[in-house]
């Protein structure tokens, strides 16, 4: 991992300090809602309908045994003994009270974390791969690339005051994890003929009210000009993106406008008085961050016989194929661990259940975790034969729910019963779908269904992208949900088509029922949900559905 | 009145900015400040006065017209209509960077101690602020952080070339 040096900490401590003297000023009078508000956006706290929320940094997420103590730590002490994982990596306070926030960067400092840029208009906290450096299909580790972007955007002077947020994503494997597609920069590795290492840039993907697939405007940059590269497009869209309307306010929106190919024009000009600038990277800095990423120490003679998967405890086995990934290392797995155990809101986690994976990390996988775009964690270097300990300490805790990649590993935003901007409620939704499919068997038997949940148009849940994506509505005052289907992300990068008109709360959880059984009766033993719909597309689904109210 | 600060102190301010209102009305004594649409109608007039002179831009008006006249002016200002309005620091990158102005560059409009660090950053070295606004405190932003990563103005190099 990264590890701050003199300069990376006080900076991080200097910009408590500035947040701090914001801070009081708010409550002093001196600086007024509306002028504290894109203040405090900056520094990840918004106010919600019961608390503020404070959105706390996870960089690509990556996050450290003692950073995940600290957060346990400042849950309890703060906030209500738990915390949340973001579907952009990052870690949320919902209750926290706004005096206390500066004091809580304060403490996250000393871990080496901070709130810097998580919401507002600026370049929000970089996204990667959570199986970053250990994914056998990786072309090469994006987390070095991110973390060069997350310091040259901390505090940009130029770019923060944007029209809007600005989201990028590196992607580093063949297959996307990070849905490049749907950022204002989506950053995909690539290597040239020569083996050289650069990226393929695309911009203006985004999901929200207005769901754009990202457009490729350079197919190969040498990996010296990222950083003057990315300055370019931020300079033009800061210039030219619109202030007149939040809706239109995406990067988007202007490429749109302007055309991909003006657009691209427009970039590569400003490129030329940027590129070769001292912005350019040099192989002393790459050397330096790609160091902080190198393999673990990993023994060498660690059991690769694969024994583990003929193991007699059913349970395990299941949970060894659900929740378990290929990894680089002979040996090795990565675990996921689902936050999704049904009953409890999707990306939640307790103050004792950090504990509980921060020693697990500790002892298990050099003291390292990652979050994941669908809210759950990752223990990224697991050697084989100690999965079934790693298990078993996991299922005494509640947190072996072996779902990951089944229609309840549900990605769902905190919606209406947090979030100020929701139409809707999305967590009991979630909880409704959950309760639905919970039988080992009906999961095992569905297979891989990505299921999305947003409570507006916002889209935080992803619901634009997901196999299945729910959208919760405001219909005359009452929360109804519109039903989509057939998103997706990398090579099968899509945007949901919606099935039709929406249904109350306590219909939902029966439609998904009604279009997982038609599933089941179209698909060839082979098929994928996403599978069978590509084939059959999404009419025979619509005639299902709505048949009975014709 | 309100309060200027330049080269890191509050002083007073010796322009006179003409806004978009004023345009119309007869050319006022002293060294003045002008819209952009004053400048490009009566330039002969301006330029006959014997007087430096400044020229402001609104946030919608990129510095790139008025890129081949520079050296006929002795100050640029941008005006923040709101300080959430940032078009003004990639404005004051290029006057600099691209353009290499190398007058007085002034921000103007709703401009605060919060944004002051970045505005420097960015190129400007002088701040008119507006009357409700604590010039003192305003100064000490100005020194918020004690380095920065990226290149700027300010510090071309960027922080992993010097502490490399």
């Amino acid at each position: 991992m990264y590890q701050y040096n003199e300069f990376d900490r006080q900076l991080v401590k200097e910009r408590v300090d500035q947040f701090r003297d914001q801070t009081q000023r708010f409550l002093d009078g001196e600086l007024s809602e509306s002028e504290f508000l894109p203040l405090r956006l900056q520094n990840g706290l918004y106010i919600q309908r019961m608390a503020p929320l404070l959105r706390v940094a996870v960089p690509y997420g990556a996050l450290s045994s003692t950073q995940l103590r600290k957060l346990a730590d400042i849950s309890r002490k703060y906030d209500k003994g738990y915390g949340h994982i973001s579907t952009r990596q990052n870690f949320q306070f919902n209750w926290p009270a706004l005096a206390d926030v500066p004091e809580i960067l304060n403490e996250l400092a000393d871990v080496e974390m901070h709130a810097i840029q998580t919401s507002g208009s600026c370049v929000r906290s970089i996204t990667a791969d959570p199986f970053s450096g250990v994914t056998p299909d990786e072309i090469e580790d994006a987390r070095p690339y991110a973390e060069i972007l997350r310091q040259w955007s901390t505090l940009h002077p130029e770019f923060a005051y944007l029209p809007r947020k600005f989201k990028i994503a590196v992607c580093g494997s063949e297959s996307d994890r990070t849905a490049v597609h749907f950022h204002d920069i989506g950053i995909v590795m690539t290597k040239d003929e020569n083996g050289e290492t650069g990226f393929e840039i695309l911009v203006g993907g985004g999901l929200g009210r207005t769901p754009v697939i990202g457009t490729s405007i350079r197919k190969f940059l040498p990996k010296q000009h990222l950083l003057t590269y990315v300055e370019a497009i931020l300079r033009i869209y800061n210039q030219l993106g619109r202030r007149d309307n939040k809706y239109k306010a995406r990067i988007k929106i202007l490429v749109r406008a302007l055309g991909a190919e003006k657009f691209t024009e427009m970039v590569e000009q400003e490129w030329q008085h940027l590129k070769d600038t001292p912005s350019t990277l040099t192989e002393a800095e790459i050397s330096r961050v790609s160091a902080f990423f190198k393999p673990p120490e990993y023994n060498l003679n660690a059991d690769t016989s694969k024994s583990i998967q003929l193991n007699e405890n059913k349970e395990f086995s299941r949970w060894y194929s659900n929740n378990t990934r290929r990894h680089r290392q002979p040996g090795y797995r990565s675990v996921v661990i689902s936050l999704k155990g049904t009953g409890t809101p999707p990306g939640d986690i307790s103050d004792y259940q950090m504990e509980l994976l921060a020693d697990l990390a500790e002892q298990f996988s050099f003291s390292e975790l990652r979050t994941s775009r669908e809210q759950n964690l990752v223990l990224p270097d697991v050697e084989e034969s100690q999965l079934f300990e790693v298990w078993q300490a996991l299922k005494s805790n509640g947190l072996a729910t072996a779902n990951i990649g089944t229609i309840n590993d549900i990605t769902c935003c905190p919606g209406g019963d947090y979030c100020s901007l929701a139409n809707a409620k999305s967590i009991p939704i979630a909880e409704d779908i959950q309760r639905i499919f919970e039988s080992p068997e009906t999961l095992d038997e569905l297979g891989e269904i990505d299921l999305k949940v947003s409570g507006c148009m916002n889209a935080c849940g992803h619901h634009h992208i997901g196999h299945i994506g729910i959208l919760g509505v405001d219909k005359k005052g009452k929360e109804f949900y519109q039903v989509s289907l057939g998103g997706g992300v990398g090579e099968s990068a899509a945007i949901a088509k919606i099935l039709g008109p929406s249904f109350s709360q306590s219909e939902v959880a029966g439609v998904i029922k009604q279009i997982t059984d038609l599933y089941l009766e179209l698909r060839t033993p082979e098929e994928r949900f996403i599978d069978t719909l590509d084939r059959t597309g999404i009419e025979p689904f619509k005639e299902k559905i709505y048949a009975k109210t014709h | 009145m309100p309060k200027l600060i330049k080269e890191n102190q509050v002083t007073e301010d010796d322009w006179l900015l003409v806004s978009a209102d004023e345009a119309n009305n007869p050319l006022p004594e002293g060294k003045l400040i002008v819209p952009l649409e004053l400048w490009n109608e009566r330039q002969s007039v301006l330029l006959a006065r014997d007087h430096e002179l400044g020229v402001w831009l609104d946030s919608n008006q990129a510095p790139e017209l008025i890129g081949d006249r520079l050296s006929e002016l002795a100050l640029v200002a941008i005006n923040f209509p709101a300080f959430t309005d940032g078009r003004g620091y990639s404005y004051a990158q290029v006057l600099r960077g691209r353009l290499n102005f190398a007058g007085e560059l002034r921000a103007f409009g709703d401009v605060g101690k919060d944004q002051m660090f970045f505005m420097k950053r960015c190129g400007f070295d002088s701040y008119l602020l507006p009357d409700e606004k604590d010039p003192i405190a305003a100064l000490q932003a100005l020194s918020s952080f004690s380095d920065t990563y990226q290149s700027a103005q300010d510090q071309p190099i960027p922080a992993f070339r010097r502490n490399g």
